[in-house]
């Protein structure tokens, strides 16, 4: 555990300032929705003559006057993108900021294994995922009770929970592509979180396009399929977790051998 | 038991298609308790080695043990009874020295506060600084302090004394001798050769990554090159083995290797005012073999 604790310490300042940032958006997003919910006639006009930029959102399937609909929309988007953003930056920089630093000859001459290495910095990355997702869940949770709505458990909950997975697949994916890398990590992880949360918006816009959600994390992360369906889309979910599997395979096979 | 032994040992970088040379069949004895150089210029192979010996790459070819164990199965073991000291010394930012100290020894699973304290009062290192904040040379003292602190059987120094001041630097060597003396063995890689010929008993030059001599310090500056030096003037061009020329004012300096017989001929054909013959330090003798 001296490498898992030692990632964690070097990695406070990171995770205090994303999940302070994504809390602090989540608080002024729930915040904001009591003044929302009396402006509902004009806000669904608005979303009419959006047209398909609506659709990307998910805006055209659910109630953005009820909690749940605008939960699923608004506050989902920002949990899933800030948390990808920083599930990506963690997994892609994990073991490339070893080698990017040059801190990998002073880790690596001591007695411990590279899968050992590779295992508690693992480790340390669904640490502070989890904690991450518990916070925002905690400070969501407060948010809704102190505007006075009935919390929906099952929707906000599952929501949650595949922010959870998508964070946890993205940091595998990256924390596989960080044992291939020497520098330039930061540059990838955004790229690639980015990129994934454009493709899911692509997807939502044409039903011909709608594979690219298996491809996507932000597939079964979208809000409003979740709050429709009432669950999670085990196919996509499947697929994610085959992502993540692989993601990390990657990231022992290759660390344990390569040369550094 | 030798403490490292290589035989052939071989790495290249890069694809097959488009490979460089890092070492070509180095085979190496270093004994227990032994104090042993490793001298060549940069990128010569001495920091390939030690970084296959310590499995941070893997061998293209060849085979190597450390302390008696393979650095290919072994390698936690081997690094566990063993000492790096790095060229450059690198670590997280933001941690102060003695919380490096501590991780480094957290690592090793050892509690090495005793001789950790030991170190840095000796070497004046203050554990209350930022590794951010110091300089090179004291940057390298911590790595001094990591290698020592658990007391390894085996010592491995790439080029140590980058950084350090003189009066540091003799108190380093001061330590090394004395960890010697309890039978610790120290594999010193560097291109200070008076630092190997002062503090070794045996040594190897490897150049282009191939080892072309390895024998007893004493041996090694005792070869069958002379530094000729004459006040006065002969005829060089009648004389073959001359390497390393220096032209002086009244005379000249060259290490040479050719038939003494030939020498004493142009010698004496020439107008020589004054004369010495010796034997050339391990400085020259480097200059030799790389000339």
């Amino acid at each position: 555990m001296t490498l898992t604790k030692h990632e964690l310490r070097q990695g406070r300042v990171s995770f205090a300032v994303w999940t302070g940032a994504i809390a602090l958006l989540l608080v002024i997003c729930l915040l904001v929705f009591p003044e929302m919910k009396g402006e509902m006639e004009s806000i669904s006009r608005l979303f009419a003559a959006m047209g398909s930029f609506a659709a990307a959102f998910g805006m055209d399937r659910l109630n953005f006057g009820t909690l749940t609909g605008f939960y699923a929309i608004e506050c989902v988007n920002v949990l899933g993108l800030g948390g990808a953003f920083f599930a990506t930056l963690t997994g892609v920089s994990a073991l490339e900021k070893e080698e990017r630093g040059g801190t990998a000859e002073f880790l690596l001459t001591h007695p411990i294994s590279r899968a050992r290495v590779a295992t508690e910095k693992l480790a340390a990355i669904l640490s502070q995922i989890t904690a991450m997702n518990l916070i925002l869940l905690l400070v969501s949770l407060f948010s809704i009770c102190a505007i006075g709505e009935p919390i929906p458990w099952r929707e906000v909950l599952l929501m949650h929970f595949a922010c959870f997975l998508l964070q946890t697949e993205l940091a595998a994916v990256c924390f596989g592509i960080s044992a291939f890398l020497r520098r330039g990590g930061f540059g990838i992880g955004l790229g690639i979180a980015t990129m994934l949360y454009f493709l899911n918006l692509i997807a939502n816009m044409s039903e011909k396009l709608r594979f690219l959600k298996y491809i996507t994390p932000f597939g079964y992360c979208e809000g409003v399929d979740i709050v429709t369906n009432g669950g999670l889309d085990v196919g996509m979910l499947a697929v994610g977790l085959l992502f993540t599997g692989v993601g990390i395979a990657a990231a022992y096979l290759n660390y344990c051998r390569k040369d550094l | 038991m030798n403490a490292i032994e290589t035989d052939q040992l071989t790495k290249y970088y890069g694809t097959s298609h488009r490979r460089t040379r890092g070492i070509e069949q180095v085979s190496l004895r270093v004994e227990q308790g032994e104090f042993w150089g490793f001298i060549g210029p940069n990128g010569a192979g001495k920091s390939t080695t030690i970084r296959t010996l310590l499995g941070l790459i893997r061998p293209s070819g060849g085979r190597a043990q450390v302390l008696g164990m393979d650095i290919g199965k072994d390698r936690e073991k081997i690094l566990a009874r063993t000492g790096y000291l790095p060229s450059e010394a690198v670590f997280y930012p933001g941690m102060r020295v003695r919380d490096v100290l501590k991780f480094s020894a957290d690592l090793r699973r050892k509690d090495c506060r005793k001789e950790a304290a030991a170190l840095c009062g000796r070497l004046g290192l203050d554990t209350a600084r930022k590794v951010d904040e110091l300089s090179f040379g004291n940057r390298k003292k911590v790595a001094i302090v990591c290698a020592l602190q658990h007391e390894p059987e085996l010592l491995i120094l790439d080029e140590p004394t980058g950084g350090l001041d003189p009066l540091m630097q003799r108190e380093f060597f001061e330590i090394l001798r004395e960890r010697n003396e309890k039978g610790t063995t120290i594999f010193l890689s560097s291109h200070i050769l008076s630092e190997v010929q002062r503090n070794c008993t045996r040594a190897a030059i490897i150049r282009e990554g191939r080892i072309i001599a390895c024998d007893r310090v004493e041996a090694l500056s005792r070869t069958s090159a002379k530094r000729v030096a004459v006040h006065g003037r002969i005829r060089l061009d009648a004389l073959e083995g001359v390497k390393d020329l220096q032209e002086t004012k009244d005379g000249c300096s060259f290490l040479y290797s050719g038939a003494m017989q030939t020498l004493l001929a142009v010698l004496s054909a020439g107008e020589v005012r004054d004369l010495s013959v010796s034997e050339p330090d391990l400085e020259e003798v480097f200059l030799h073999y790389y000339s």
